[in-house]
């Protein structure tokens, strides 16, 4: 077998695809200077009723600048589209577009389907009419679907874990010494120190971030919420209270906390445990509390309604909590939890701790801004309608206060998730929390760095994936925002 | 306004307090003080061993008087050996038990004795401080003109093509923590692949040597992820304060564009980035710690990493008190400051 180049018989595209990029780069330039130097363009209404502007030198740069950035985007599509055909022969471009396709057919019917549908969706189709917005959705929609694909072994071309003799440090596009029936016979993007494929391992590594990052953030979201109403809502001592709590645990310098409680030493005294008892009982609250305020009225309605829904509820939270029939199995004594035969799934103790640890990190930050919120809300006019009404408080709070501030809070979703990112990036750096061995991106980037002055390869595609991914995150939470305000 | 401040350091040293509890509690948990035990003894010592060795040591105290001898509030902890000397947490080796002091923690001013670099607490925090702080001092100087210089072109006017470009590099930087912002400057300009090697890959002959080749890198690093959040926020209160009532009649009475920034926007378009520059200390102490594993530099956040590592409790608690105080103390000067710039808000 051949070893890969970038781009094989594709190669003519290259030339191509430096002109348009540099001819954007030096559109964008031009287009910065000309907006500080040039006057601003005059309008003239014409006696006819026509508009006509004055400065044609500014339109002339701003259609440059669009004609480069669609011909750079276009060629990029090229490379994609002829990647998927010719596959390896297209080089290492083509071959990892080839590999990518369930990606990109299930990123095309999304956007199909949204922006055909666009108008009945809310916030989410009004997502489609900023251009920022799409593409930091088309980017962190990539990476879930690369994760969840990543999940079901279509994308990745080897075991993250195999290690094949001779292909120890290998630049991409080397192929295998001895191919067996089936196997793929290049390392897409090289081998890493341990002469495990780079591009599987990135591939296995979204998996992880997307399990993680958004459920630990909405956990995250649960704990300031259901603590951040009533602080706000109430006021008075238990605020004083529960601010205190959360400036106290803000104070923390993050990498200490996690150093102090993401270790091995630390999961054996089974104070993960405690806390992920404590932190996950908070959904329940909450859901306990926003349907008893809604339907109290109605007992006959509320009484099995919420029988089913904490049921359900609580049998995910025990076996969520509990692990081989125990909540708390350390040396000294151990609790009694769900029989084993009753637990939906157990986690392991490492990945448990890293969930606890980063949910209990970004809690107090949504409390403080819950409870920034309802300070500005509880004063509005609907809020004090509803007090007159006679409605109770956690009725006000979780049916109008909450409602009323959801963008602020969608916005800071979609945020928190990029920096809960970046946090299990961190807890992966320092090798804290998940196994060695595992793909995730922070402990790759941490193996890679060892030997970065000699090989970049191991390195750089998780550092560029995590980049994207946070990248794609901020850039959709920039469109929300700017979306929600034109309302 | 006294009042007030005296508040605020009553609140300080009661978070400092309950924080210093927090470390003290997790780092005197068994299994850790099992894995101290081992790490200064030897890796194969029996249960037996570890627990006398611990015993010896007063590590089986309760962690409340633990925590009262590390104060200073308690007499601390003293064991007798078989041989009939006597041994402490107060007696330094060469002294006698009856020169020494009986009480000895915080408020006596002795920070206790780093099982890790086995040199005493205060010394190891101090020239790692130094370190630290000299890196800190040129990220502030970097971060801050160029992120304010960023923000107020970017506000300027709103929807400009610089404001655009701006922006976008600024998202940018706030989405490449320094792990990954580091590993990238790194690859491509200090490694042979890429052949450029302009900079130097590590730091460590900048704690003696600080030179721009091998300081520079670090510095960028950090300064690069704080510094888009800062020119944010500057944009955001720039625009702001473009939009005001009294700059449209400075506009309007004639008054050129560079002197409406210059003399009128400025000063009340700089009063929330200098909050959020306070509190941008603690997500800094964050990116020291990366950093200086990093390019292997050994100042504050190297000596976190190993106390952390080996459960040095006596260097971790004085960690946590000095990264603790930084906190607080910058929380203190963004609130003052915040009354002292903008003058519709005085505390009564």
């Amino acid at each position: 077998m051949e070893p890969l180049t970038w781009t094989g018989s594709i190669a003519f595209l290259n030339p191509l695809l430096m002109i348009a990029l540099a001819l954007m780069a030096l559109s964008i330039l031009v287009w910065i200077l000309a907006s500080i130097v040039l006057p601003e363009p005059q309008m003239t209404v014409n006696a006819d009723g026509t508009l006509s502007s004055t400065s044609g030198v500014r339109n002339l740069i701003q259609s440059t600048l669009r004609y480069s950035f669609l011909a750079s985007v276009a060629l990029a599509v090229a490379y994609i589209v002829l990647g998927i055909l010719m596959g390896t022969s297209a080089g290492i471009i083509g071959a990892m577009s080839q590999q990518f396709l369930p990606v990109w057919l299930s990123l095309i019917i999304l956007y199909a389907m949204s922006i055909a549908f666009k108008r009945k969706l809310g916030l989410y189709g009004k997502l489609f009419d900023s251009p920022i917005g799409m593409i930091g959705f088309g980017l962190v929609m990539f990476w879930v679907f690369t994760g969840v694909f990543g999940a079901l072994d279509l994308i990745v071309t080897h075991d993250p874990l195999d290690q094949v003799s001779g292909m120890k440090n290998k630049v991409p596009g080397t192929p295998l010494p001895s191919i067996e029936d089936g196997e793929y016979a290049w390392y897409l993007l090289g081998g890493d120190n341990l002469a495990r494929d780079v591009f599987s391992r990135m591939v296995k590594g979204a998996w992880i971030v997307v399990q993680i990052a958004p459920l630990a953030t909405m956990f995250a979201f649960m704990v300031g919420i259901t603590l951040g109403l009533p602080a706000g809502y109430y006021g008075g001592r238990l605020d004083t209270l529960l601010s205190f709590l959360a400036n106290l645990i803000l104070a923390f310098p993050v990498i200490l906390l996690f150093y102090l409680l993401v270790t091995p030493e630390i999961v054996a005294t089974g104070v993960p445990n405690y806390m992920a008892a404590v932190l996950f009982i908070f959904p329940i609250i909450f859901l306990a509390v926003l349907l008893n305020s809604r339907f109290y009225t109605r007992p006959n309605f509320r009484t099995p309604l919420l029988i089913g829904v904490l049921g359900v509820a609580l049998w995910f939270y025990l076996s969520l909590i509990s692990t081989g029939g125990y909540i708390i199995n350390t040396d000294s004594y151990r609790i009694w939890g769900l029989p084993t035969y009753l637990d939906l799934f157990d986690i392991p103790g490492g990945i448990l701790v890293v969930f606890v640890s980063v949910v209990f990190v970004n809690s107090p930050t949504v409390f403080r801004i819950v409870r920034g919120l309802a300070l500005d809300i509880k004063t509005r006019d609907y809020v004090a309608a509803a007090q007159t009404r006679g409605e109770g408080p956690w009725y006000i709070m979780l049916w109008e206060i909450l409602p009323n501030a959801r963008g602020p809070l969608i916005v800071d979703f979609c945020l928190r998730i990029g920096y809960t990112t970046i946090l299990l990036g961190t807890l992966g750096f320092f090798g804290l929390g998940l196994p060695p061995e595992s793909p995730d991106w922070g402990s790759t980037i941490n193996e890679g760095r060892k030997l970065l002055s000699i090989y970049l390869h191991p390195a750089l595609p998780p550092a560029l994936a995590l980049l994207s991914l946070v990248l794609g995150l901020n850039l959709l939470a920039d469109g929300l925002r700017e979306e929600s305000l034109k309302d | 306004m006294g009042l007030f401040i005296l508040r605020r350091v009553g609140i300080m040293l009661l978070t400092a307090l309950c924080l210093t509890f927090l470390v003290f509690f997790l780092t005197n948990l068994y299994p850790n003080l099992e894995k101290l035990a081992k790490t200064q003894g030897n890796f194969r010592m029996s249960d037996e061993q570890v627990s006398s060795y611990l015993e010896k040591n007063g590590y089986l105290q309760a962690t409340p008087i633990k925590y009262g001898e590390w104060l200073g509030v308690l007499p601390s902890f003293r064991y007798e050996n078989e041989d009939g000397t006597v041994q402490g947490r107060c007696i330094l080796p060469g002294q006698s038990a009856e020169e020494a002091p009986r009480f000895c923690g915080l408020l006596q001013g002795y920070w206790g004795y780093s099982t890790v670099f086995k040199e005493e607490v205060s010394t190891v925090v101090g020239t790692r401080l130094a370190l630290t702080g000299r890196l800190m001092f040129w990220v502030m100087l970097l971060m801050v003109p160029s992120a304010l210089i960023l923000g107020i072109l970017a506000g300027m006017k709103e929807g400009s093509a610089t404001d655009r470009t701006l922006s976008t590099f600024a998202i940018t930087t706030t989405a490449t923590p320094e792990y990954v912002s580091g590993v990238i400057f790194i690859a491509i300009f200090t490694s042979s692949a890429v052949g450029l090697k302009w900079f130097k890959g590590t730091a460590t002959q900048a704690m003696e040597n600080p030179t721009f080749e091998n300081f520079f890198l670090p510095v960028l690093t950090i300064a690069l992820y704080g510094m888009g959040y800062i020119a944010r926020m500057t944009r955001a209160s720039m625009t702001e304060v473009m939009t005001a009532q009294y700059i449209r009649t400075a506009r309007l009475k004639g008054v050129s564009f560079p002197n409406i920034v210059m003399k009128h926007a400025l000063r009340n378009a700089l009063i929330a980035p200098f909050t959020v520059i306070m509190l941008q200390f603690p997500w800094l102490l964050n990116g020291v710690v990366i950093v200086e594993t990093l390019f292997n530099y050994k100042g504050f956040g190297w000596a976190l990493v190993q106390a952390a590592g080996n459960n040095d409790i006596q260097l971790l608690l004085a960690i946590s008190v000095v990264s603790v105080f930084v906190v607080l103390v910058t929380q203190l000067i963004s609130d003052i400051g915040y009354v002292y710039l903008n003058p519709r808000i005085r505390i009564s």
